[in-house]
């Protein structure tokens, strides 16, 4: 059985055991947190807008989204999306043009938000619709990747991700093109 | 026959302009490597940070393996032991034929290079459609990719608007990025809309925690993996980390090295198949615990594929991937490579100046170069090394032990000495190709002494 | 001090001046120097080769000719890195290996030497041109002689803070201050296409920058630069950096 083989081997072959790291945190260099953030996500590509309230966010979907299949999550916004997508199969979100999704918090260093499938609803929707918001709480940023583990802990989910931006390339010749597969444009809403 | 680096580098650098702007475009990924690193201040120490942690990993890998294996099974993955590339590549042919399935999607996955699943897939009826953007390019060109973060980087936009014209019909002429890369994805998202099964790749996988993590800025392994009835991912038993809390340290290093943003689009944790799923992970040997278990080049298998080293190297860039005829190019490739075979990887390690960069650019501070050279030592003690080298090293060796014989061949001549300490093969010099000799003085620094100070 | 002189086979035998100049710049300040007669190579063109078992005599003769100084110097970061990674006595010979590690210790390249153990100031040398500095990966990344452009860490250089010494030298700023130059030993015939062009892209990178005089500390570098352009007829004249801080111009 290979499994043993390569068990064996790895036991005969490795070298003397050494002891893991403490993991640092490093602290926060960032004196505003929601300023990095959005300096950051709008760099790689993304857009974020500052809400006081769910008004804020069904007024911007209105004027932006117009016509489009708006799938979500949120309770506060199902009455402006479809119901009963959450039991379809993933492959008819295909024509979905918005998801808007909560996501858990945010990371101040790298503009990425933390989403898991709870919030997704179904795991293809933020990647297969053509553009994706989550809304974050603004009191929800972490300055850095290690305080964002801190905060994931042990959770238990069947599949997670930090989003950061919409889907791009840079394949062709180093240029930047949005939409590679993914959403062609992400807008993150920070909400007080 | 393998053709050695030197020849295919020599072929790459006929064309001056191309090799140019192959160095420049690179240059500038590193450059953009440098921007982000130096944004944060305890680059460093994560560095050092990442480093110790592969070495806890490569210390009990087999303890950190099972429990990952029991984990995942927890979890409801399948989990399968591929002792090399053939039974890699079999395990999945089989997962394909339970499924009566022959046409799949795949994300970037360098091991499925290193193992050629796609070539053996296709020889058993299975089409496999990359669906990297750039992957895809090399794949309709029928190449392998030339580097293992950017596949086609060796590839001019105007070159990929007439692959796209012939094959997925794009205008004649076409050479905008944005419009080809649109054209891919209309293509690309039929595939993902009908294929059955999708394979990707793992950057990282958490002992602890039984599941694995995917980075990709297209989102191609998630459009892959989530609308596919079957998940396969294929991972080195070395991508093992410990614990969910190191993945702070790896994400942080991963796309600053790689491509100099702070992280890439999507970081996905697949802990657990989706409700009618199934997932499959492939733990692949394939050479590793050999390395494992050579200690000057263990710490090769520290890496985590992000290729600052190949953006970095000065002769990777005026090279090409290709010139190292290996699924991974560049500096690692050159150490990694001997380990799956010396004879056809000889030349590898030879293919450097033994710079440094690549080790200080290194996000786990592999030690490259003292590796490359630790390969030479061992190649050439291996019987590696052509006879006439040997002979012209050995010669070398003698003139050097005996300074009276040192200084009359000096004497007779200070050419003569050319063929000394760089030039190995005196009858047909490439020195001179595009450079000159200096000027022999009159006298040497030794005669001059005699006579001043003596 | 005694100081043993350490003057490597191809400074010898093609640029005598640079060994004048590293001599003269010792004894400017103070320094016991000799030069051992029976030297001839580090070893290193064999050891990066893939031979370093072919090195044991070279060793053996390297340190029966300088165990006996306080300090080794060398104008080439190249030759004392190898020297530093690499000297051991012969394995018949185990009882000079504490030679061998007292040369390991004691064996500087010249900037640093000056930099380091004399504690240079002040060099009364005087030179009107532009100066264009050439990192030799060796002495830069495996000696630190200055800090690697890849490390997010304090800026610093040896060779600079002491060519900034010299009266009226105007140091040229590089795009790439810190790309090897494709010399690498054997690799610059082994591999003469990629070798050959980082040497045009190097001098390309001075010539771009207004360099008149290409300087460094490792003369292997030199030679192929310096090969590079004069079969390309340009008008940059190199000098080892021990003759500009010799300089009186
Ligand atoms: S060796 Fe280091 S720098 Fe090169 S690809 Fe691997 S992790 Fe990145």
């Amino acid at each position: 059985m290979s499994r043993e083989k390569i068990l064996a081997a790895v036991a005969k072959n490795k070298p003397t055991s050494t002891p893991l790291p403490q993991i640092q945190n490093f602290g926060n260099q960032y004196a505003d947190l929601a300023e990095q953030f959005r300096s950051v996500l709008t760099t790689i590509g993304g857009e974020v807008v500052r809400v006081k309230d769910w008004e804020e966010i069904r007024a911007y979907i209105q004027t932006h989204f117009v016509g489009f299949r708006i799938i979500t999550t949120i309770g506060e916004l199902s009455d402006m999306a479809q119901n009963s997508w959450l039991q379809s199969d993933p492959h008819s979100l295909n024509n979905v043009g918005l998801a808007v999704l909560q996501g858990q918090f945010a990371v101040a260093e790298n503009g990425s938000m933390w989403v898991t499938e709870a919030e997704m609803g179904q795991r293809a929707a933020p990647f297969i619709a053509e553009s994706l918001a989550l809304v974050v709480k603004i009191s929800e940023i972490v300055p850095k990747m290690h305080d964002a583990y801190a905060r994931i802990g042990s959770a238990d989910y069947g599949f997670g991700a930090f989003i950061a931006g919409p889907s791009k390339t840079a394949d062709i010749e180093q240029s930047l093109v949005l939409g590679a597969h993914g959403p062609k444009s992400m807008v993150a809403f920070l909400i007080d | 026959m393998t053709i050695n680096h030197a020849t295919a580098a020599e072929k790459f650098n006929k064309d001056f302009d191309r090799t140019t702007w192959h160095d420049e475009t690179l240059w500038w990924v590193r450059q953009k490597r440098d921007r982000a690193a130096f944004s944060i201040p305890e680059w460093e120490k994560l560095r050092d940070t990442a480093s110790q942690i592969k070495h806890n990993v490569l210390s009990n890998l087999d303890t950190y393996l099972v429990e990952f294996e029991k984990n995942a099974q927890k979890n409801g993955i399948t989990v399968h032991w591929a002792a090399d590339a053939h039974e890699h590549n079999e395990i999945i042919l089989s997962i394909l034929k339970k499924q009566g399935v022959t046409q799949i999607v795949k994300s970037k996955s360098m091991l499925t290079e290193e193992c050629h699943l796609n070539p053996y897939l296709a020889e058993n009826g299975v089409e496999v459609v990359d669906t990297d953007l750039g992957e895809r390019i090399v794949q309709l060109a029928d190449e392998p990719p030339s580097h293992i973060v950017l596949p086609c980087i060796h590839w001019k936009k105007e070159e990929i608007g007439v692959l796209f014209h012939k094959h997925l019909g794009t205008p004649e002429g076409c050479a905008d990025p944005t419009l080809l890369t649109h054209a891919a994805r209309e293509n690309l998202r039929e595939k993902f809309l009908t294929r059955r099964v999708a394979i990707t790749g793992v950057n990282f996988a958490v002992a602890e925690t039984g599941e694995f993590v995917v980075c990709t800025n297209e989102g191609n392994a998630d459009m892959g993996a989530h609308l596919a009835d079957v998940h396969i991912a294929c991972m080195g038993i070395e991508k093992i980390i410990p614990q969910r809390v190191h993945l702070g340290v790896f994400l942080r290093l991963l796309a600053r090295s790689a491509t100099g943003q702070p992280i890439t689009t999507y970081s996905s944790h697949f802990a657990k198949p989706r409700a009618g799923q199934e997932m499959h992970i492939v733990l692949v040997d394939n050479g590793r615990t050999t390395q494992l278990g050579r200690e000057e080049f263990r710490n090769s298998l520290k890496c985590i594929r992000c290729g600052a080293c190949m953006n970095t190297c000065p002769v990777y860039r005026r090279s090409g991937g290709h010139s190292y005829h290996n699924a991974v190019a560049g500096p690692i490739g050159s150490i990694l490579a001997p380990n799956l075979d010396m004879t056809k990887n000889a030349d590898l390690p030879f293919a450097s100046t033994l710079c440094g960069s690549c080790s200080n650019v290194c996000p786990v501070k592999i030690n490259i170069h003292e590796q490359l050279y630790e390969w030479r030592q061992v190649l050439t003690k291996s019987g590696h090394s052509p006879t006439a080298k040997t002979l012209g090293m050995k010669a070398m060796a003698a003139v050097l032990s005996n300074p009276s014989v040192y200084r009359l061949s000096g004497k007779m001549g200070r050419l003569a000495l050319a063929n000394v300490p760089f030039v190995v093969n005196n009858s047909l010099n490439p020195w001179y190709k595009q450079r000159e000799m200096p000027e022999p003085p009159k006298e040497s620094f030794g005669e001059w002494y005699k006579k001043n100070r003596g | 001090m005694k100081v043993g002189l350490f003057i490597p086979c191809y400074v010898d035998q093609f640029y005598p001046k640079v060994g004048i100049a590293t001599l003269q710049l010792l004894e400017k300040f103070g320094c016991q120097v000799s030069y051992p007669s029976k030297q001839t190579c580090c070893g290193q063109p064999m050891a990066n080769s893939g031979y370093e078992h072919l090195t044991h005599d070279c060793n053996r003769l390297f340190i029966n000719n300088f165990a006996e100084y306080d300090y080794i110097v060398s104008p080439s970061g190249s030759c004392v890195l190898h020297i530093k990674e690499h000297l051991h006595a012969p394995e018949s010979e185990t009882q000079n290996e504490g030679k061998a590690t007292h040369i390991r210790k004691r064996i500087y390249e010249l900037t640093e030497f000056l930099t380091d153990i004399l504690k240079v100031e002040n060099l009364e040398a005087r030179f009107p041109f532009r100066v264009g500095l050439h990192q030799s990966c060796h002495g830069q990344r495996g000696l630190h002689l200055s800090q690697m452009s890849e490390l997010v860490a304090t800026p610093f250089s040896k060779p600079e803070q002491l060519l900034n010494m010299v009266k009226d030298v105007e140091l040229v700023k590089l795009s790439r201050k810190d790309e090897c130059c494709g010399f690498g030993g054997t690799f610059c015939v082994a591999e003469e296409a990629v070798s050959s062009r980082m040497g045009i892209d190097r001098i390309d990178d001075h010539v771009k920058n207004g360099t008149q005089v290409l300087t460094g500390g490792d003369m292997s570098c030199l030679m192929h630069l310096e090969g590079v352009i004069r079969r390309r007829k340009l008008p940059i004249k190199v000098m080892h950096i021990a003759e500009i801080l010799t300089a009186t111009e």
